[in-house]
């Protein structure tokens, strides 16, 4: 469960730069509900992830993850309850250590990390079971280093690093964004399984209509730091991508130049 | 070159085998480039030689050099991490600072232990040579520290150290506190070079101010031509790779010193080992193989 509350986001505060990419935004999300966030470039859907993960400072306003206050939380801290899959496939593992070493490190998350072998017996049985399950055939290469797998092999990776560890909140931003559409379409159906399967509380972020229509139980639509959209249930469900762009159009009275990258 | 300088390029690499493991651990495992080192091997060195004239234990000497190091390295991480200064002229400014406090612990620039006991004093006499004696103590010494840091570093603390240098959003958002991988690194590094400034210190008898200069370079060069000799393997390999660099670069120097045919006299030694790193550099690349970062 995800609550924000007049959430203001402001970069280059008091310079001539100064940007305000979040401007009060107010959501609640409920514990297993999968919201998909659109928005033009630069309406703050990146921005509203990293400040839910703790990547961004907040200007003004409160989070509360699971009714813990975790405002003025480190993302370190926050990973506890967290897990993040990043747009860039390189950016959520570490492509110097093998597939193993990183699902280790992912398996540690929100425990305190000792002495003790991170390349435990068990661990690497779970290990071959849960990477067998993603039916890629990477099981047989655990030794590998991270940096010989393709992008997508990666974010499939990432997404299963994501459930290794308990946590309560996924955040997706724009994961399938850096594949080609065969491997999207794998991560894309990775993704609905993982999430359905472990009852995950999700934010993902995407630019194509369709995915969010396709994917989760609730869309909402940011524009210029403003949650202007909030549509789920039959609503929703009688939705189509041409009805979610006019209804954006009337939301914010205005005609888009780059209705073009809206529709997928 | 004779038996006598083989054993003693031999034991200086063992001795500098530390520096070796310290700057695998900061330029490699975190991704910190640190020019403390420079500082710490004569700190490590002058509080060993002054602790051991007090008459304290050698081998309690030589933790508090170690000790005195990792200090030295936890400023050098406060700098950067709590203050924001660049990571390498954070460690700039702690070395040259450190070349003063060396002087103040020492109180003088040389301070000579010849005459006292060492850790390596209970070892002479027993029917094999002194100068077969330090480096078959020293390989001992090296050996448990490449097994206890191998282990370390397999270990979920210091898998988490790793990731840290490799990629510290995702450690981040993995739970990892990057900052404390960055203070608890630069302390066992700098640590390290301490070890090896009081193991210098007590192998020729004798501390002094100037002997930092140009450490990070001879620890930069165990590590690279380590790497280039053990491309590929795990991390015990990269750490016995720091260790064989170490020891093929102080063979490799007095070789070159030793060749009466290149006419080098001593005072060339850092031009030649300015030239071995950048051979030791060049080589991979000629062969089309990058190095393992």
């Amino acid at each position: 469960m995800i609550r924000v509350a007049e959430l203001t986001v402001t970069f280059g505060r008091r310079t001539p730069l100064e940007k305000q990419a979040l401007a009060g935004i107010d959501l609640a999300v409920e514990s297993g509900e999968f919201v998909s966030v659109i928005g033009s470039n630069g309406a703050g859907k990146s921005t509203l992830l990293s400040a839910i993960a703790g990547d961004v400072p907040v200007t003004g306003g409160r989070i509360v993850i699971d009714g813990i206050d975790v405002t003025g939380q480190s993302t370190p801290e926050r990973s506890a309850r967290v897990a993040r899959v990043f747009q860039d496939p390189l950016a959520g593992s570490c492509g110097t250590l093998t597939i193993e070493e990183n699902l280790a490190l992912a398996v540690a998350r929100g425990h305190r990390r000792g002495l003790a072998r991170a390349l435990s017996h068990e661990r690497r049985t779970l290990f071959r079971e849960r990477v067998a399950e993603l039916g890629l055939g990477l099981e047989g290469r655990l030794h590998d280093r991270m940096a010989l797998l393709s992008g997508g092999q990666r974010q499939s990776l990432a997404l299963l690093m994501a459930t290794l560890a308990k946590s309560s909140v996924l955040l997706l931003d724009e994961h399938t964004a850096a594949l080609d559409p065969g491997m999207a379409e794998f991560v894309l159906d990775l993704t609905r399984r993982t999430v359905a399967e472990h009852r995950l509380t999700t934010l993902m972020v995407t630019h194509s209509m369709r995915q969010a229509l396709d994917l989760g139980t609730r869309t909402i639509m940011l524009h210029e730091g403003r949650l202007v959209l909030d549509v789920k249930g039959e609503e929703r469900a009688g939705l189509t991508v041409g009805a979610l762009v006019a209804m954006f159009r009337r939301q914010r009275g205005q005609t888009l130049d780059d209705d073009a990258l809206l529709i997928d | 070159m004779s038996t006598i300088a083989f054993a003693g390029a031999i034991e200086l690499g063992l001795v500098y085998a530390f520096v070796g493991l310290a700057v695998f651990l900061a330029f490699r495992v975190l991704d910190f480039p640190d020019l403390t080192v420079d500082g710490s091997f004569p700190l490590g060195a002058g509080v060993a030689a002054v602790a051991i004239t007090a008459g304290i234990d050698p081998w309690g000497a030589t933790v508090m050099a170690a000790a005195a190091g990792a200090c030295a390295g936890l400023v050098t991480a406060t700098l950067n991490q709590r203050f924001g200064i660049l990571h390498l002229l954070a460690s700039i400014l702690t070395m040259i600072a450190l070349f003063s406090v060396s002087l103040r612990v020492m109180g003088r620039p040389n301070v000579a232990i010849l005459t006292q006991a060492t850790m390596l004093t209970p070892f002479y006499g027993h029917g094999l040579r002194d100068y077969l004696v330090r480096p078959l103590f020293l390989a001992v010494l090296v050996a448990i520290t490449v097994a206890v840091l191998a282990r370390f570093l397999v270990s979920d603390f210091g898998l988490a150290m790793r990731a840290t240098g490799a990629n510290p959003k995702m450690a981040r958002a993995q739970g990892i506190s990057t900052r404390s991988q960055i203070y608890t690194g630069m302390a066992l590094s700098n640590a390290l070079v301490g070890i090896a400034g009081a193991l210098f210190a007590q192998t020729n008898g004798f501390a002094d101010v100037t002997t930092g200069v140009g450490t990070i370079v001879v620890g930069l060069a165990a590590v690279i031509i380590g790497e280039t000799l053990f491309r590929f393997g795990g991390i015990l390999v990269a750490l016995i790779g720091c260790v064989v660099g170490s020891i093929a670069y102080r063979i490799a120097i007095q070789l070159a010193l030793s060749a009466d045919f290149l006419g080098l006299q001593p005072s060339d030694l850092n031009l030649v080992t300015a030239v071995l790193v950048a051979l030791a550099l060049i080589l991979p690349r000629l062969r089309g193989v990058g190095l393992r970062t």
